[in-house]
């Protein structure tokens, strides 16, 4: 019977999982596409979030799981954001320890910067390319435990499927590797699944090449649940190519970078002769407490209406400026290199102009999935937290669905990725001692057996007619289109057919190349089936999701908030669902939905949040002043927080898919876990 | 040798509208190359890599031969990850960030020539990887427990350490150093940048005997010819043979020390 742990991944989250197993003496597999240094991680630029406090602004965990759960919209399970938030500054400190070269500060201590959705100094970054140098520090451990004999590493293995044993646990895996397309089968006693977003089925996105979601799609077709599908980040700032969409970092606005169009239309001038007056600082006209911070999602649909909607995008294009040149963000020219060289290099190499000399231009571009398989939430009975609803499996990183809610903030994916993987880590351990690879033989021949014969047949096909490569990019045009910053009900239903019809297509791909080494057309057409079925959930989960929220935008089911002066809230403090009640009895009116109202969770942390705000909470009291006096609010307002409610009792619920082969998949609804604090509107001010 | 600059041939490609490209073939380790040409529809702000995506959507050579589309390797398309390392026109360089308006056409690309080839441009850089096991090129850390901070350390040290730790392992440095061979055991720069980078680490550093007694030994940093191709090719611009330097001090002083300890 084997004890050995199967990793599959080999980004952060991955390598994180495999140096907890590793450190606690079991043996790891680790497979990985591409070389583990080479995984999409080292994409992620501006920095990881942790409340370390270091800059006298009375930072805490706790605000920080607060910023995290409302830049969600209060999708997110809260168990996880917490435990995160609070181990956040550790997690920093054991990067700290294993030479990660963040940036500094004279006295030689860590330096932070902001980031979007937080009004803190809580990220910490190194240059600006974190991700970058995150994966290689954790790359070097787990070469250290390599060259000790701990882990063994599978690289230019593509993963296939689990093994599922007849009990409905996994105990393993099948892996092709890539050089020479063989199949074979991995027993292990637990499994991790570290293998990234779905970037691909966008077609083109800020994702590196080699994230299809595939895998996702291979455990999901094996009954794996995926949930919040729907959820996609668009990025704000991305440079639009040919290739791909390159990220322009979310920490050019952290150092003081400002979003600007031309007030006139077709402004023929240069952007560096444009001055001040004739510029729309959009972002900061709208939003003057976060300006150019506002959350990417807020951020993304403010740039796309400017320029679809508005048609005031620079030079008449769907595009804005991003300016950081010196004159404007407040830096020098070299402490700006020193903290944001390596985007600054990719907009040269690329766009062949200097960000520090003129103004970037950007559009909003697809970068991230909220949604993927669902995970515990906590440990509870025989659900352990991080583990997929097959026993053994379990999942971390952007893979899982956990942590961002609706939206994700920035710098918080480097953090989840890490943090996932070691929780992932220390419970496969402990599932394995108890649970090892004990299938029988014929479990194992069997899965090997299915997954050559479906590259047999593939292999076998002759005659198609449809270019793998072109059908994935009409795939990509259509998700792309339908499915990300704006989404409507009617073009989704075409969305929906579009697949089903793509689905059909594939069955005539031409594949016309049958050579085994390294052969990507085959590549291709076997992660392209399961990009089609991962396409499902995604846009099906749009189609069913009625409202607005986070990165999930139905013109046709938004509400906006009352216009400033009619909210009347005159000490200008967040409101606090409970503070509507008080809001009610001050003011002699009954909110009688309130009281009845179905899904008490959403109150249950009242008197934590009150602790909160009152100073005597974990949060030091810093978090959100409750008004000293509550002055009549509008009726306005009061309209409005009733129709929020309503919304929160029908929609603040995770949708949770169920493949269904042939079909599209079933999806539930299921309440999300709240321990921590009670959903507020989301407004940002 | 290594000239990067090259006559813009944009105007070239405008007019006639396509892109000439050789590539070399090679269908599996045991099999002999061979050249493919294609001609690509233009467009502005090409990069290599978009020239094999075109191809890839319709993979017919210039003599109208439908054939399998070429076998390369992407990842970040951003020059981060390091995997699209090939030879362009001569030059080792990664196919995201060269773009074709800097390049003479035909386009000529080739693999590597220092690594075994798999397939077409793909080839097998695990002795790169191999090489950074041999100098220990990590911190010797206890755990992952909560153990605190690590070491302060100066904004102009972290800078100096940043250059190095930008190494992506593309290979760029290895295929341009005419001291590398696939049988030779020589390290290469980029291991030699590594070493310095963990030297230079307050707890790297505690490994430092152990990497000097690598690098003194066959294969190490004297077998480096100083023709500092390296430096030249490096895309993320890294010191290497600033390190190499630094190194090549730091392993003569343990020679002397090691020489008169007994």
């Amino acid at each position: 019977m084997s004890n050995r742990i199967i990793v599959v991944g080999g980004g952060l989250a991955g390598l994180a999982a495999a140096i907890r197993i590793a450190e606690a003496g079991l043996p790891v597999d680790l497979f990985s596409l591409v070389p583990v240094k080479r995984s999409h991680s080292v994409c992620a630029q501006g920095g990881i979030n942790a409340a370390k406090n270091m800059k006298g602004e009375n930072d805490h965990p706790d605000i920080h799981a607060s910023d995290t759960l409302f830049g969600g919209e209060y999708l997110n399970d809260q168990p996880p954001v917490v435990g995160m938030a609070h181990k956040a500054p550790a997690i920093i400190d054991l990067l700290d320890r294993m030479g990660v070269p963040f940036n500094r500060t004279l006295e030689g201590f860590l330096d932070f910067r902001r980031f979007g959705g937080t009004l803190h100094h809580r990220t910490a970054y190194s240059g600006a390319t974190t991700g970058q140098q995150l994966l290689y520090a954790l790359d070097e451990q787990v070469r250290r435990f390599e060259n000790e004999g701990k882990v063994e590493k599978y690289e230019y293995w593509e993963f296939l499927s689990l093994v599922i044993d007849e009990a409905g646990r996994c105990k393993g895996i099948t892996a092709m590797n890539v050089w020479d397309r063989t199949v074979h089968v991995f027993k292990a006693g637990a499994v991790c699944l570290a293998t990234g977003g779905p970037g691909m089925v966008f077609g083109k996105s800020t994702n590196s090449v080699i994230n299809t979601g595939a895998a996702a799609s291979r455990v999901y077709q094996q009954g794996v649940k995926y949930g919040n599908g729907e959820f996609i980040q668009v990025h704000p700032t991305s440079i639009p190519g040919a290739d791909k969409l390159r990220l322009i970092s979310e920490s050019v606005r952290g150092e003081g970078g400002r979003v600007w169009v031309p007030k006139t239309k077709g402004d023929k001038r240069k952007a560096t002769e444009i001055p001040d007056n004739d510029r729309d600082y959009f972002l900061e006209r709208k939003y003057p407490k976060y300006g150019n911070l506002v959350p990417r999602d807020v951020a993304t649909r403010e740039i796309f209406d400017i320029c679809v909607n508005q048609g005031m995008g620079a030079g008449g294009k769907n595009q804005v400026y991003l300016d950081i040149t010196p004159a404007k963000s407040g830096q020098q020219a070299e402490i700006l290199e020193r903290k944001l060289g390596g985007v600054f290099e990719i907009y040269r190499q690329f766009v062949g102009v200097d960000p520090i000399k003129e103004p970037m231009l950007i559009f909003p571009g697809m970068h991230y999935s909220m949604g993927g398989l669902w995970v515990a939430p906590q440990d509870n009975g025989t659900e352990l937290f991080q583990m997929t609803n097959i026993p053994g499996c379990f999942a971390a990183g952007e893979v899982d669905f956990q942590y961002h809610g609706s939206n994700r903030l920035g710098a918080n994916s480097l953090l989840s990725c890490i943090y996932g993987g070691l929780e992932a880590g220390i419970r496969m351990v402990e599932y394995t001692k108890a649970n090892p690879a004990d299938a029988p033989e014929s479990v194992y021949e069997g899965e090997v057996k299915r997954q050559r014969e479906i590259n047999k047949r593939l292999l076998d096909s002759k005659g198609g007619s449809e270019n793998v490569f072109a059908l994935h990019n009409e795939l990509g045009d259509w998700m792309t289109r339908y499915c990300t910053v704006v989404r409507k009900n009617d073009q989704l239903d075409s969305l929906l057919e579009k697949i089903t019809e793509l689905e059909e297509r594939y069955e005539k791909i031409d594949l016309n190349d049958t050579v085994s080494s390294v052969n990507q057309t085959f590549q291709m057409a076997r992660s392209l089936y399961d990009m089609i079925q991962l396409a499902k959930p995604i846009a099906k989960g749009a189609r069913l999701r009625d409202e607005s929220r986070g990165a999930h935008y139905k013109p046709d089911h938004f509400f906006d908030k009352p216009e400033k002066e009619k909210l009347g809230d005159p000490a200008d403090t967040d409101i606090y669902l409970e503070f509507v009640t008080e809001l009610e009895e001050k003011q002699g009116v009954t909110y009688k939905e309130h009281a009845s109202q179905p899904n008490p969770v959403l109150f249950k942390n009242l008197a934590k949040r009150k602790e909160m705000v009152a100073g005597s909470g974990s949060g030091g009291g810093t978090a959100v002043a409750p008004p000293e006096t509550y002055t009549a609010v509008s009726p306005e307002f009061l309209a409005y927080m009733k129709k929020w409610v309503e919304t929160q009792r029908v929609w603040n619920k995770s949708s949770i898919a169920t493949y269904k082969a042939g079909a599209m998949p079933d999806i539930e609804y299921r309440d999300v876990v709240m321990t921590f604090e009670p959903p507020r509107p989301r407004i940002y001010k | 040798m290594f000239k990067t600059e090259e006559k813009p041939a944009a105007l070239a490609s405008k007019e006639k509208n396509t892109i000439s490209v050789r590539v070399m073939r090679q269908k599996g380790p045991d099999d002999a190359p061979y050249w493919d040409e294609f001609e690509v529809p233009y467009q502005p702000n090409m990069n290599v890599i978009s020239v094999l995506m075109e191809i890839r959507l319709n993979p017919v050579n210039s003599a109208g031969k439908k054939v399998t589309p070429p076998s390369w390797e992407s990842g970040c398309l951003e020059c981060v990850c390091g995997v699209c390392s090939m030879n362009i026109n001569g030059v080792p360089r990664q196919a995201c960030v060269t773009l074709v308006d800097h390049l003479e056409q035909p386009i000529e690309l080739k693999p590597f020539t220092k690594f075994p080839v798999i397939r077409d441009l793909v080839v097998d850089r695990t002795r790169m990887f191999e090489a950074l096991k041999r100098v220990k090129a990590w911190v010797p850390l206890d755990g992952t427990y909560e153990m605190g901070a690590g070491p302060r350390i100066s904004p102009e040290k972290q800078q100096d350490m940043y250059a190095y730790a930008q190494c992506m392992t593309c290979g760029c440095c290895l295929e341009a150093c005419p001291q590398y061979h696939e049988d030779n055991a020589f390290i290469g720069a980029h291991a030699i940048g590594q070493a310095y980078l963990f030297n230079e680490n307050p707890i790297g550093a505690h490994l430092k005997d152990d990497r000097l007694e690598e690098l003194m030994g066959p294969g190490g940093v004297v077998d480096c010819g100083n023709a500092q191709n390296c430096v030249k090719v490096c895309p993320k611009f890294i010191p290497l043979t600033d390190a190499i330097a630094a190194i090549g001090g730091q392993v003569t002083k343990a020679a002397f020390k090691k020489m008169f300890r007994f």
